[in-house]
Order: structure tokens, then C-alpha cells, then sequence
């Protein structure tokens, strides 16, 4: 570990911007930004489930509300969500009394709400659209074999739609780490964030921007690849006979 | 009523600013999208390589990271050209980015991209035996254009023209973070000055929900125009 320093160290010895100092801002700016887009993922996938039955649902009152959160949530900006959670949380009466108040003092915890419920909302109107999508022979078949309803979405409906949501959600989650960089916005010191603060300390915005915008790029092909992968692996029975 | 304590006007002024920012970026990314289309399906392998790799690296980059590259870098940038040409050939100008030029020239930048990759995807869906029928006709190259493939390639565009449009609207809000005074900035001011965040940002998210709205509703009258003579759209 010491002679890998060592010669990062020499490697940078005549470079006045990124030292071992300010490529370690950009460390723990990566560390934060993929903590921050896995945990808002998780999140959001888990509520997604759910949501997108109920989404579905026949019953007007289940399905309206869900309809209309998904409907704000996808058509306002999320830097608007952020500030509005951000800068409401202070003002909620009593909060700062509770246990709670630990969490969200920092920045981190609002943005983790923010980007969860937005990723929530975009990931469940993906589901609902895969369910809806979903062979009619298959259901046929499922309530024909005297599945009830919940045992036919368990085994037949959510294990297909996971399939064919695949591609749609690995849209979404290269969406989110693009959108986590407004998190830097907020103070949170993200991988945007490194990079502003590099900008600022030595006024170089296209070393300090560059630099930023190709580990972005590197992770949204990691992420691209992934799910490459993950559609080869799990979509192989839909690709044609032939190929 | 509601006390908006004296933001009314300036929110309304944002709004303008927010509107006004997303059309005319819209218009730039629609040129922008058009050339790009264009450049990758020519034949010309240095087009066909240019315009991938600008699709490649606007949409695996962050809007915001692009943003403060241009608005921050660009600034320098201008001021590296005018310098050296002062220096060599005695020309004196000073170009001074203001933040609206900016953000219209990121916002633009950005969704040409996206555009691009909508428009090629309709191009090629515009059936060829048409395109045979319009030369056969003695049509010139710019008239099959015109008459033929423009309109058919807009019926398959539009879906994705409207998709990219709602993004690029809600993506208007990262210039108030370059301190250009859309809606969400004034908003963000107001919230903090006069401590009700609730209020101003559910006004401005209102605002958006409002304008999505009023353009999708105008896209599914385009789409209808377009849709004339090949029965419902399904």
C-alpha cells in the first residue's frame, strides 16, 4: 500500500491541481455519490413494488392517489423536491425534538428522501407498465391452475415483469446518478461537489470539470454493461431462434 | 389568500425566464438534433464518428457537470480565443457569457443529443418505397425532404420529441444553481427568507405540473395533424 502511494505520489509530482490531497476530495466524493444513488435505488425499488400493484389496482381509491404521486413526482424537477424537503424538513413542528432530528440535520438525509421518492415514482410507473404488459395466456393459465390472486403475482406476473422492466430500469438508474450530482447543491459533497470545490480552490474549471464528467462516464458504462448482462442472462429466452 | 410577501411579481418573472429558457433551448436542440441525426447515418465515417461520439459522452455525463463546465469554463475559454487574438493579430473584443446565453447554449448542447438519437430512430422508420415514389416523381433531394420525409419522420419523432421536451423542462430548474433567476432560484430566495419553503415550492412545482400539461395537451393535437391519413394512432 505504502510503495502504491509512494508511486502515485511520484506520478504526481509535477502536477499542481490534482495531488494526492484533491484526488482524495474526489474519493470521497465517489464514495458519497454511490452510497447516496444505491441507498435512494434500494429505497425506491423496494416502495416501487407495491406502488405498481397498487398502481393497477381496480379500485379507484388505491389506484388515484398512487397515480397522482407518481404524476408530481415525474413532472416537477428534482432539484424542486430537494429544496422543498431540505429547507421544509427544518420547519416541521417539533422535529428538532425527536430522534429523527439526529438524521436530518445533515444533508445527507434529505437528499437519501428526496432522490428515494423520486426514483419510487419513475420505478413504479416502469413496473406498472411491465405488468400491464404481461400475456394474457399467462393469467389465463394461472387462475385456470386455482392460483389465488396473490400466489398468481408471485409466481407468474412480477417474475416476468421484472424481466421486461430490465431495459427501462437501466435507464433509470444511469437517470439517478446523473440526478445525484444536484445533490451537491446542497452542500453534500458528492463527486459534483469535489469537483466544485477543486473549481473553486484553484479557478480551473476544465481540469476540475473533465476530470469529474470522465468518472461519471465510466461509471454510467459500468452500469450500461451490467445491465447488458443482466438482460443476456435473463431475456435470453426472447431473443429470436435463430440468433 | 395566499401571502406570497411581495414574490408574486418576481416568481412570475422567473416563470417567463424558465419559459423563455426551455423554448428557445428547444429550438437549438431540435437544429442541433437534426445535424446530429444527419451526421450519424451519412456515409461519412468522420460524421458518422463525430456525431456518436458527442451522443456518447452528452448522455453519460450529468446535466449539472456539463453545465458548470460550459458556464464555468466557457467564460475562460472565450477569454484564452480573444486573448490569443489579441496577441497575434492586435483584435480587441471582449465577449462577456451572460448567464441566460449560457444556460440556452447548455440546455441546447445537451438535449441536441438526445434529439439526435429521436430524430434518427424516425428517419430510418420513414418507409424507403416512399422516398423511391418521391424521386420517381423527379423530385429534387431537398423537396423529398420537405414534402416526404420531414413530415413522416415528425409522426414517428413526436413521441420522443415530447419525452425529451418534458425532461428538458424540468432540467431548466439546474440554471438557477449557475445563479441564472428562473423560477426555482426566486423560489429558493424566498423560501429561505421568508421561512416558508412549503409554500413557494409547491407553487413552483405547480407552475411545472401546469406548463407539462398545457404542452402535452398541445402535443396530442400535433400528433393528430401528423397521425392524418394513417388512421388511429395505437
Amino acid at each position: 500500500m505504502d510503495s502504491l502511494l509512494a508511486s502515485i505520489e511520484a506520478l504526481l509530482a509535477d502536477n499542481t491541481i490534482f495531488t494526492l490531497d484533491t484526488l482524495s476530495y474526489y474519493g470521497e466524493g465517489l464514495t458519497t455519490t454511490v452510497q447516496l444513488v444505491f441507498l435512494s435505488l434500494i429505497v425506491g425499488l423496494i416502495a416501487a413494488v407495491p406502488l405498481a400493484i397498487g398502481r393497477g389496482s381496480k379500485r379507484r381509491w388505491i389506484k388515484m392517489p398512487i397515480f397522482f404521486y407518481t404524476y408530481v413526482f415525474r413532472g416537477t424537477p428534482l432539484l424542486v423536491q430537494l429544496y422543498l424537503i431540505y429547507y421544509g424538513v427544518v420547519f416541521v413542528e417539533g422535529i428538532q425534538d425527536t430522534w429523527l432530528w439526529v438524521l436530518l440535520e445533515k444533508p445527507f438525509f434529505p437528499a437519501l428522501v428526496a432522490f428515494s421518492l423520486n426514483t419510487a415514482a419513475y420505478t413504479t410507473e416502469i413496473f406498472h407498465g411491465a405488468i400491464k404488459a404481461t400475456p394474457r395466456g399467462e393469467i389465463e393459465a394461472a387462475r385456470a391452475y386455482g392460483m389465488r390472486y396473490s400466489l398468481m403475482m408471485r409466481r407468474i406476473v412480477l417474475p416476468s415483469a421484472f424481466r421486461r422492466a430490465l431495459p427501462a430500469y437501466g435507464n433509470e438508474v444511469i437517470f439517478m446518478l446523473h440526478a445525484s450530482a444536484i445533490a451537491s447543491v446542497v452542500t453534500i459533497m458528492d463527486l459534483t461537489g469535489a469537483a466544485r470545490f477543486v473549481y473553486a480552490r484553484y479557478y480551473a474549471p476544465f481540469d476540475a470539470f473533465l476530470f469529474v464528467a470522465a468518472i461519471y462516464l465510466c461509471l454510467t458504462f459500468a452500469i450500461l454493461y451490467l445491465f447488458r448482462y443482466l438482460e443476456k442472462r435473463l431475456l435470453a429466452h426472447l431473443k429470436p431462434a435463430s440468433g | 389568500m395566499i401571502d406570497l410577501h411581495g414574490y408574486g411579481p418576481r416568481l412570475l418573472e422567473g416563470a417567463l425566464v424558465t419559459i423563455e429558457l426551455a423554448v428557445l433551448s428547444l429550438i437549438l436542440a431540435i437544429g442541433l438534433g437534426l445535424v446530429t441525426a444527419s451526421a450519424k447515418m451519412s456515409r461519412n465515417w468522420v460524421a458518422h464518428r463525430l456525431g456518436t461520439l458527442y451522443t456518447t459522452i452528452i448522455r453519460g455525463v450529468p446535466d449539472l457537470v456539463l453545465m458548470m463546465l460550459l458556464f464555468f469554463g466557457g467564460q475562460i475559454g472565450i477569454n484564452m480565443v480573444t486573448d490569443w487574438l489579441y496577441a497575434r493579430f492586435g483584435i480587441d473584443i471582449f465577449i462577456n457569457v451572460n448567464e441566460f446565453v449560457a444556460g440556452v447554449l447548455t440546455i441546447g448542447l445537451i438535449f441536441g443529443a438526445y434529439m439526435g438519437e429521436t430524430f434518427r430512430g424516425a428517419f430510418l422508420a420513414v418507409d424507403s418505397g416512399q422516398i423511391e415514389a418521391g424521386r420517381a416523381y423527379g423530385m429534387s433531394h431537398a423537396l423529398v425532404f420537405r414534402r416526404i420525409r420531414f413530415p413522416q419522420m415528425m409522426r414517428h419523432a413526436l413521441p420522443g420529441l415530447s419525452n425529451n421536451w418534458m425532461v428538458l423542462l424540468k432540467t431548466t430548474a439546474l440554471v438557477s444553481v449557475i445563479g441564472l433567476s428562473d423560477m426555482v432560484r426566486v423560489a429558493a430566495e424566498a423560501s429561505k427568507a421568508t421561512r416558508e419553503p412549503f409554500l413557494f415550492m409547491i407553487i413552483v412545482a405547480v407552475i411545472y405540473l401546469l406548463i407539462a400539461s398545457v404542452s402535452e395537451w398541445f402535443f396530442a393535437r400535433l400528433q393528430k395533424r401528423y397521425d392524418i391519413g394513417f388512421g388511429g394512432h395505437d
